[in-house]
């Protein structure tokens, strides 16, 4: 265990010395103050306004750019240190391959958790500073659903790292992922059913694979149940899930899907040659 | 201690070791010498428990480098050809060898100044940002103050001034002593006073093997 949480204490200095970890925490700490010097607080939109408003706008660019940060700033992980032949000289001390790999997953969890977590808690503590009141349950509830989402990236950004032997090819596939998820499984996901060719629980079945179509479903249906903002893929699945049992599977899913990949990302990691 | 038994290994179809059957025992210092993809790294590496061989087996005092990795490396330094770009800072380094390989700092820091490296001063740089002979050195000081009954060297010199280089024999002949030491080099005149076996691969075999 000591290992294990020196590997992680020391991923986590590196990382925070990082520029891009730097620009990371700008990025979200930055949106925040834009919201507030932009009144957001102050702006009333379909019936949202105050913090729940400026939570809502936090989370839906989040559902955007928190995957790829974390995709790639971790994907070359692995992959990297093996590239430039730091694995080859940091692994020739008596370190177990499962202490350093989750190690590192510890590490770079805490990296890329914390600037999310900590610019919501900004934005709350400065919200109530100016008098406005605090959406407690909108806040737990983000706070899980960036945990779960952010889980899910990391899980599937070391999966990637274990397997691939250069970093541009690992930036490559995290970019696709990305991609894919953001956009693909809607687009496609929609065509299906404008030809009707497949059942609505087929649909509402891929649909669900995706974290981050549960993400921003679970994030919005909190302020909007009828989900007049969203697609029809979203229509779908609160209609056959009760939102209570939606906001845990929403939570849940993408923790076990990125503890299931960051799994096999270190039994590839185990059984292939390490240089 | 260690015994090398038919070991071969395959990039694809590149062959890099092709049944290789060697052993390296106490009080032994092997210069291990060959052109260019010969196959010495792909050796070591599998000394170091780094690949999986594609036939036969490595053990080293009878243990897997593979299975039991963390028992096995207990007793090895290593010293890369290149010093990897590490990010951590020396104070980092340090923590995380001291820790992991149970190695006294002071004792780092010691084999330093035999090298006439000061990293007192260099607490705090990253170890990237050092010049190339001084990383080479804090690998060297490191290799040394780890205790191990095996030490290999991957070309260790290559970065080195003349001076620096005899500073590292000078100390490597006092350390030698009931241990391997397993040398990667191609200049065979520079470690001929340190080592008493030559071995000489080619094409991912081992082509010479002679004691002296």
């Amino acid at each position: 265990m000591k290992n294990l949480y020196l590997i992680a204490y020391l991923d986590l200095k590196e990382s925070l010395r990082a520029k891009w970890f730097l620009v990371y925490s700008l990025v979200f700490g930055g949106m925040i103050a834009l919201f507030f010097i932009a009144g957001v607080t102050e702006s009333q939109v379909m019936g949202f306004s105050g913090l729940s408003r400026l939570l809502l706008m936090y989370i839906q660019i989040t559902i955007v750019i928190l995957p790829i940060f974390i995709l790639i700033t971790t994907v070359r992980s692995i992959s990297g240190d093996r590239d430039n032949h730091i694995l080859e000289y940091m692994l020739s001390f008596p370190i177990s391959l499962k202490q350093y790999y989750w190690g590192k997953i510890i590490g770079r969890f805490i990296t890329v958790y914390l600037p999310v977590i900590f610019a919501m808690i900004i934005a709350v503590v400065y919200g109530s500073f100016k008098g406005a009141a605090i959406p407690w349950s909108i806040f737990f509830l983000y706070t899980g659903l960036l945990f779960a989402l952010s889980s899910a990236f990391l899980g599937i950004a070391f999966f990637i790292s274990s397997f691939v032997k250069s970093s541009e090819v690992a930036l490559g596939i995290a970019f696709f992922i990305w991609i894919f998820l953001l956009a693909f499984i809607d687009i496609a996901l929609i065509s299906l059913m404008m030809q009707q060719r497949f059942s609505t629980e087929l649909i509402i079945g891929i649909s669900l694979v995706n974290p981050m179509e549960i993400f921003r479903v679970a994030a919005i249906s909190l302020f909007d149940p009828e989900l007049t903002v969203m697609g029809p893929v979203a229509f779908y699945i609160l209609d056959s899930v009760s939102q209570s049992v939606f906001v845990l599977l929403s939570i849940g899913y993408p923790v076990i899907l990125g503890l299931f990949f960051a799994f096999l990302g270190y039994k590839i990691f185990e059984k292939k040659d390490l240089v | 201690m260690i015994k090398v038994s038919n070991l071969s290994k395959k990039f694809g179809s590149h062959i890099s070791l092709d049944n290789v059957n060697c052993e390296f025992k106490k009080n032994e210092s092997i210069a291990l010498m060959g052109a260019n993809g010969a196959g010495k790294t792909t050796l070591i590496r599998s000394i170091l428990g780094y690949y999986h061989p594609t036939n036969g087996e490595v053990s080293i005092n009878g243990l897997d480098p593979i299975k039991q990795r963390t028992k096995v490396l207990e007793n090895i330094s290593f010293v890369p050809q290149l010093p990897p770009p590490i990010k951590l800072n020396i104070d980092e380094l340090l923590q995380y060898i001291s820790i992991s390989a149970k190695v006294d700092t002071d004792k780092i820091i010691h084999y330093a100044n035999e090298m006439k490296l000061d990293i007192k001063s260099n607490m705090n740089k990253s170890f990237f940002k050092l010049s190339g002979g001084m990383k080479q050195k804090l690998l060297i000081a490191i290799s040394l103050a780890k205790k191990s009954d095996i030490i290999i060297y991957d070309e260790p010199t290559a970065n080195l001034d003349p001076k620096a280089r005899d500073d590292f024999y000078r100390l490597l002949e006092k350390n030698e002593h009931d241990k391997v030491l397993l040398f990667v080099t191609h200049r065979l005149e520079e470690v001929k006073d340190l080592v008493n076996r030559q071995i000489y691969m080619d094409l991912g075999k081992i082509v010479s093997d002679d004691r002296f």
